[in-house]
């Protein structure tokens, strides 16, 4: 839909605020904008609409270099929100919805249709708003109309920078409830620019997170939050975010497992089954490097060979977690097989635990307490 | 009594002096207005030439009004015409300076929705800008209109007629009630243009404005 490709801008005193930015917005999504002041999230959405003219590097909508379009009837066809609201004191609500549709030369049952429409979307009665003036209204009643003035002329495309940063909260809140909801139904392109994490969360289909000019990783907020691409993003998220929104294996495993040396007889090893009350032993070297699992069975069957170790029983094509993955990497695995226990190791194979089926219960519990 | 006699015997010349009066006041008003809202708009645009150029507005208006009028003598010779260049002079700065500050005091947020929204600058101008800035302009416009209206009365000095003309006559006849029979409606006339255009501000003010 919208596509950035290497796309810089640099001001006259020099300043870069956008480097070589290369990023593609899809058709229907609410992309978000968010970055620390000075990233250059807002010369990237002005961009679109050609309020800044990129240094080098082409913007294109639908395929088509905007560079070569006429930015008045650029912008008509593309909504603006901006922070300051900017609705003309000088005019009445309705007048400042029309005003778009008017631009574009609309007849008058037209654009009057389609005011009382969209005050209706957003629950503000035609009949008592239409008239009056944005001074008589609240702050974020004005940005309900001001939200609706972009949608006037049906355009694709809507750019918002930072729309409800100057509202007080309650107003703020209710405001990206009606954006998520009212997105559902018009399904617009939409840049949001924003400084709010959390308002990015809530509201978007897809997060960029820029600084300095580029743009460091984007993606759903939810991939975001369990996989930040670098320091700056986990920084920039906050580490209170970052805490899952699902439990992983670390929460889910024990920590004291019963291991033992490959090198070990089969009767050492039944001993040390009896004593732990467990039907496998988990084999690992010196170095605790995880080698694979001796099951009861396996021993039972060869317990006559006194000339056995362990090392010859080894299973050592096992299933392993790693601390990271989810529940539902576990779920599937005991769902899928009738494994009873599944290794936990790190990066480098060594043990570091093991998930069973009631480990996974208890941990499921604990941490559900924990949340709430 | 004898203030009252001449109202009576005189009211005629004071009637045409009247109408002289505001004539004089009324297009050199006109004319500063003509000229200084254009170029007030064109000064927000060239802000590197605005400072000089509302400078030489300020230099005329420092220059005391008689003497104005006569540097305008061996120039334009005598009559309404030279007395009205230089009323026209005099008014330029109060509406120049407030058109100038006006329309650079509208929130440049409304500047930019509007162009964000697809406005043509004209349209900025002419939908956002000029009403925007219609309080300021005006107030600038009722500075003027009352200082010349004040200033008017010298236009007798170079053969322009007006409320002057009664004072000066009176002053040279040493006649009292002369003199007060022309500046006692020159004052009524001052707060009778105030009043209107107070009242004109109001009017034109958008109803948005005002809550």
């Amino acid at each position: 839909m919208i596509r950035f490709e290497h796309v810089s801008k640099e001001y006259k005193d020099g300043t870069v605020a956008v480097k070589d930015l290369n990023l593609e917005v899809r058709r229907g999504e609410l992309l978000t904008l968010i970055g620390p002041s000075g990233c250059g999230k807002t010369t990237t959405m002005r961009m679109i609409n050609r309020l800044i003219e990129p240094t080098s590097g082409t913007i294109t909508i639908d395929g088509e270099d905007i560079s070569e379009a006429d930015p008045v009837e650029l912008r008509r066809n593309i909504g603006y929100v901006i922070q300051q609201i900017g609705l003309f004191p000088h005019m009445t609500i309705g007048q400042n919805i029309a005003l778009v549709p008017k631009l574009k030369k609309w007849k008058p049952d037209q654009y009057e249709k389609r005011v009382d429409e969209l005050l209706d979307l957003v629950g503000l009665d035609p009949s008592v708003f239409k008239k009056r003036y944005p001074g008589e209204l609240s702050g974020g009643q004005q940005q309900r109309v001001g939200v609706i003035r972009a949608l006037a002329a049906e355009p694709d495309i809507i750019l918002m920078d930072e729309p409800f940063s100057a509202l007080d909260p309650i107003s703020r809140e209710q405001l990206q409830d009606d954006i998520v909801h009212l997105q559902e139904k018009i399904q617009k392109t939409i840049v949001f620019v924003t400084h709010d994490m959390n308002e990015a969360t809530k509201i978007a289909s897809r997060i960029a997170i820029m600084n300095e000019g580029e743009l460091i990783q984007m993606d759903t907020p939810d991939k975001l939050l369990r996989h930040p691409a670098n320091e700056f993003v986990r920084n920039f998220i906050g580490e209170d975010r970052l805490s899952p929104s699902t439990p992983t294996v670390i929460d889910l495993m024990h920590t004291s497992v019963a291991t033992s040396s490959p090198r070990r007889g089969l009767a050492e090893a039944l001993r040390l089954m009896k004593a732990k009350k467990v039907d496998s032993l988990l084999v690992t070297d010196q170095q605790n490097h995880l080698l694979g699992v001796v099951t009861l069975e396996k021993v039972a069957e060869h317990y006559r060979d006194e000339e056995k170790t362990i090392a010859h029983l080894l299973d050592r094509d096992i299933k392993t977690l790693q601390p990271s993955d989810s529940v539902s990497t576990v779920a599937e695995i005991f769902h899928e097989s009738q494994i009873r226990a599944v290794p936990v190791v790190d990066e480098e194979h060594k043990l570091i635990g093991i998930v069973t089926r009631a480990s996974m219960m208890r941990g499921l519990a604990n941490w559900n307490n924990g949340v709430l | 009594m004898e203030l009252l006699k001449t109202f009576i015997e005189r009211k005629e010349d004071i009637w045409y002096a009247f109408i002289d009066h505001i004539y004089l006041s009324a297009v050199s008003i006109l004319f500063a207005i003509v000229i200084s809202v254009p170029l007030g708009i064109l000064l927000t645009r060239y802000r590197k030439i605005a400072e000089p150029i509302i400078g030489v507005a300020a230099v005329i208006q420092t220059i005391p009004g008689l003497a104005l009028l006569a540097f305008m003598l061996p120039l334009f010779g005598i009559g309404q015409e030279p007395a009205i260049i230089a009323f026209t002079l005099y008014a330029l700065l109060p509406v120049l300076r407030n058109t100038y500050t006006g329309i650079l005091g509208v929130d440049p947020s409304m500047i930019d929705a509007g162009k964000g929204m697809g406005m043509t600058s004209w349209q900025i101008l002419f939908m956002v800008e000029l009403p925007l800035s219609l309080p300021v302009i005006m107030a600038g416009i009722r500075t003027a209109s009352v200082f010349t209206i004040g200033l008017a009365a010298l236009a007798a000095f170079i053969g322009g007629g007006g409320l002057g003309e009664l004072i000066v006559r009176g002053m040279s006849m040493n006649d009292d009630s002369l003199i007060m029979a022309g500046a006692i409606p020159a004052a009524l006339l001052a707060i009778l243009f105030d009043l209107a255009f107070r009242l004109l501000e109001r009017t034109m003010t958008p109803r948005g404005l005002k809550v």
